[in-house]
């Protein structure tokens, strides 16, 4: 048996400085996975689009995007679905990116689809699941091939288990049995017609790491990821902002707090967390600190039940 | 300011291999619980689902076990992935059922792993799966395996137990060619060396699991290695500010390229220089794997994507014969005469196989040769003929670029898994029976 070799911490030192080729850092080494999935897509799909909502991790993926055919321009079209309960200031910085970057952007909405009687209200007022319809509608309106989307495995149960090319039917469905083996580097986006392929380049990516990358890249975020002063009313333990999508209600008051977002989302099921993180070293604190996922502080969607995830990915959700 | 930390700490990939009788799941739950990357909330859920499921202790494995199949039906479908770190590494791990179609997630798992980890059940030892999973790891030539004996507690902390298993594995990982195999004794349940050294073995004098991940030495030499691009794409903005930029943009698979080098573009054999080398951040000297980067070249060569740029002064090896090691991951066997589409590196090129051959016994390492075809997970090897040549690096010795798909041109779907090169399979498979059979 070898002797166990504890390696001291001149020699990672020595290893990781200067020029010398060595060793990526974790941050580097995601970068490079990510340029190289973003890459891999142009070479291989004719008309990808990227899922783009001024949430975080969507930033980050367009970031990416951009560094992957710098200095080219992006050689694909933004997708936004907008349900109409959108937090102002995100769908403000939503035009000023894609005006800045000279991007196409194509808008989905979901009070669309109601109007057309494709899909209905629910009681509880939230829209969230109803993006499902006019997401898989653009896609066959736009005979778009490849959708990156944001997720990442570390979110959720069902997402850990997710391909990095994620294949779906002509329905939009995802099949967890029938997924193909993602094996090396080696992404296999074959599809048929009407089907598409779902890219996920942040899947090895937590939250952790999407908010150290936002700082090492100096990247500008919508301002409701810092703490401000808003109103807010509580309802099953989250901080919901109020809004013509149904709330408050009953005996729900409406009080200031100062609050962030963590994740952003539909109003009517994205909760603000308690904060007072300013800045990104302050939050990246408070992340590394929190004790409950960005999904369980924030998402009344992935409550519903074990496989609430599961079951809306199913369906042809992000 | 404050407590933000720029660590500048690296990642590590690896995957494990048991299954949930040797505590697989609470071994994993532990690493997960004990480095803070289980959240209270996750915790939660899980206790609510252990209850409603009628279970008296928390079920660990619930944490892993994500799709409604799996919950219901108690195993572990497909791999999953995991994320835990410390102040100086940060672990992607790949964790790879233990038995419905072990060979087909292992593969997968392995294929980007650097180091595996073979869990034992300290009171069965070495069993038949244990060899299974060992073997696969060697195929795979992942470079580090940690033996993780289990369930110490359930067998007094005897050191003499722990030998006799490191021992035999010891052993039969030198059949496979195994150089660096770690073993280490601990309680999965109770914590003993998972991520706290334990006070019950005062025996072992060696890492605790974490620390060894932790430490392990990455051999991964970017200097020592053959450099090898495969190019993805070509990078022509044609906008006012570069109206004559062509750039080519790929991921460095192995090697180092540095500007100045004199390159050849495979499989057409073009010889040029690489003048500069681009990326989103500014010009590099130099390149070095895996990074992402925009090479820049002398001459106006025809280069696409699917071509691979490697260094003009050491020989490469191009051809339109592939033969490969491959584990079969369809349920349509391959069949001499049938056309598949072969991928390998950033090229897809059409092919058919000639005949399939010398199925692999994962249980014993013996080979068949009669074998006539392959069945879902089985490992054997295939001739391939291909309607244009490509660059055909030995997995032996290429581990990021000696590998292919087999892919079904009707519906696209992946039926294989390769690793170029007649029997990757270890030495071993050509030493006299004896040495294997115990």
């Amino acid at each position: 048996m070898r002797v166990a070799h504890m390696t001291t911490g001149i020699t990672v030192t020595e290893a990781r400085a200067a020029t010398a080729p060595g060793r990526l850092t974790q941050l580097q080494a995601l970068e490079a996975e990510a340029i190289h999935i973003f890459r891999e897509v142009a070479g291989e799909f004719e008309r990808p689009v990227v899922l783009f909502s001024g949430g975080k991790d969507s930033v980050v993926m367009l970031h990416l995007a951009r560094k992957a055919f710098w200095p080219a321009p992006v050689p694909f079209t933004l997708l936004h679905v907008d349900t109409g309960h959108n937090f102002p200031e995100v769908i403000d910085y939503r035009d000023a990116v894609v005006a800045e970057h000279r991007l196409r952007l194509v808008v989905a909405s979901v009070q669309d689809a109601i109007d057309a009687g494709a899909v209905r209200e629910r009681p509880d007022g939230s829209r969230n699941a109803l993006q499902t319809v006019p997401l898989l509608d653009a896609i066959t309106t736009h005979r778009f091939d490849a959708v990156f989307g944001g997720g990442r495995r570390d979110e959720e149960k069902a997402r850990a288990k997710e391909r990095v090319f994620s294949l779906r039917d002509e329905l939009g469905q995802w099949d967890p049995r029938r997924q193909r083996p993602e094996l090396w580097d080696l992404y296999n986006g074959r599809h048929s017609p009407g089907e598409h392929v779902r890219v996920f380049p942040l899947s090895n990516w937590t939250e952790l790491d999407v908010w150290r990358y936002i700082e090492r890249e100096g990247i500008h975020l919508p301002t409701i990821y810092y703490a401000h002063e808003r109103s807010v009313f509580l309802r099953d333990g989250m901080w919901l902002a109020p809004g013509d999508w149904g709330g408050p209600r009953g005996t729900e008051t409406v009080e200031r707090r100062t609050v962030r977002y963590r994740t952003v989302g539909d109003m009517s099921c994205t909760g603000a967390v308690e904060s007072g993180a300013l800045t990104v070293d302050d939050v990246i604190v408070e992340v590394a600190a929190s004790r409950l996922t960005e999904r369980g502080a924030t998402r009344a969607d992935d409550r519903a039940s074990e496989a609430a995830m599961e079951d809306r990915k199913r369906e042809g959700y992000f | 300011m404050g407590t933000t930390q720029h660590h500048e700490r690296d990642l590590l990939r690896l995957a494990t291999a048991g299954s949930v009788d040797d505590g697989k799941s609470t071994l994993i739950g532990r690493l997960l619980y004990d480095t803070k990357s289980v959240l209270a909330d996750q915790l939660a859920a899980v206790k609510r689902a252990s209850v409603a499921r009628g279970g008296a202790v928390v079920d660990l494995a619930l944490l892993t076990d994500g799709l409604r199949a799996e919950r219901e039906q108690g195993i572990t479908i497909d791999v999953a992935y995991r994320y835990f770190s410390t102040a100086n590494r940060a672990f992607v791990l790949a964790d790879t059922p233990g038995h419905v179609q072990y060979t087909r997630n292992m593969v997968t798992g392995a294929s980007t792993a650097e180091l595996a980890i073979v869990l034992v059940d300290a009171r069965k030892g070495v069993l038949e799966q244990t060899r299974r999973h060992a073997a696969i790891t060697a195929l795979l030539r992942v470079p580090h395996i940690v033996l993780a004996v289990n369930k110490m507690d359930l067998v007094g902390f005897d050191e003499a137990t722990f030998r006799a298993i490191a021992a035999d594995f010891a052993r039969y990982a030198a059949d496979l060619g195994v150089r660096d195999v770690q073993a280490i004794p601990l309680s999965a349940l109770e914590g003993d060396n998972v991520v706290d050294a334990s006070t019950r073995m005062p025996w072992y004098d060696g890492p605790t699991l974490l620390s060894h991940l932790e430490d392990v030495p990455v051999d991964r030499d970017p200097t020592t290695e053959v450099f090898r691009f495969p190019v993805q794409v070509v990078i022509r903005p044609r906008t006012a500010q570069h109206p004559d930029y062509r750039g080519y943009a790929g991921r460095v698979a192995s090697g180092v390229v540095r500007v100045g080098d004199e390159v050849v573009v495979l499989p057409a054999g073009g010889r040029t220089r690489v003048v500069g080398i681009d990326t989103a951040d500014g010009e590099l000297t130099q390149a070095f794997a895996p990074q992402s980067v925009t090479l820049r070249l002398a001459d106006d060569l025809d280069v696409s994507r699917g071509d691979v740029l490697a260094p003009a002064d050491t020989p490469t090896v191009t051809g339109a014969g592939l033969v490969g090691t491959v584990c079969w991951l369809s349920e349509r066997a391959p069949a001499p005469g049938a056309r598949v589409l072969v991928r390998i590196g950033t090229r897809t090129v059409r092919g058919l196989v000639r005949s399939v051959g010398s199925r692999l016994d994962i249980d014993t390492l013996t080979t068949d040769e009669r074998a006539t075809s392959l069945a879902l997970n089985e490992i054997g090897t295939v001739h391939v003929r291909l309607a244009e040549p490509v660059v055909l690096d030995a997995y032996a010795e290429h581990r990021r670029t000696g590998v292919f798909l087999l892919v079904d041109p009707a519906d696209g779907s992946t039926l294989a898994a390769g690793m170029v090169g007649p029997s990757v399979l270890l030495a071993a498979s050509n030493e006299p029976e004896q040495c294997r059979a115990r």
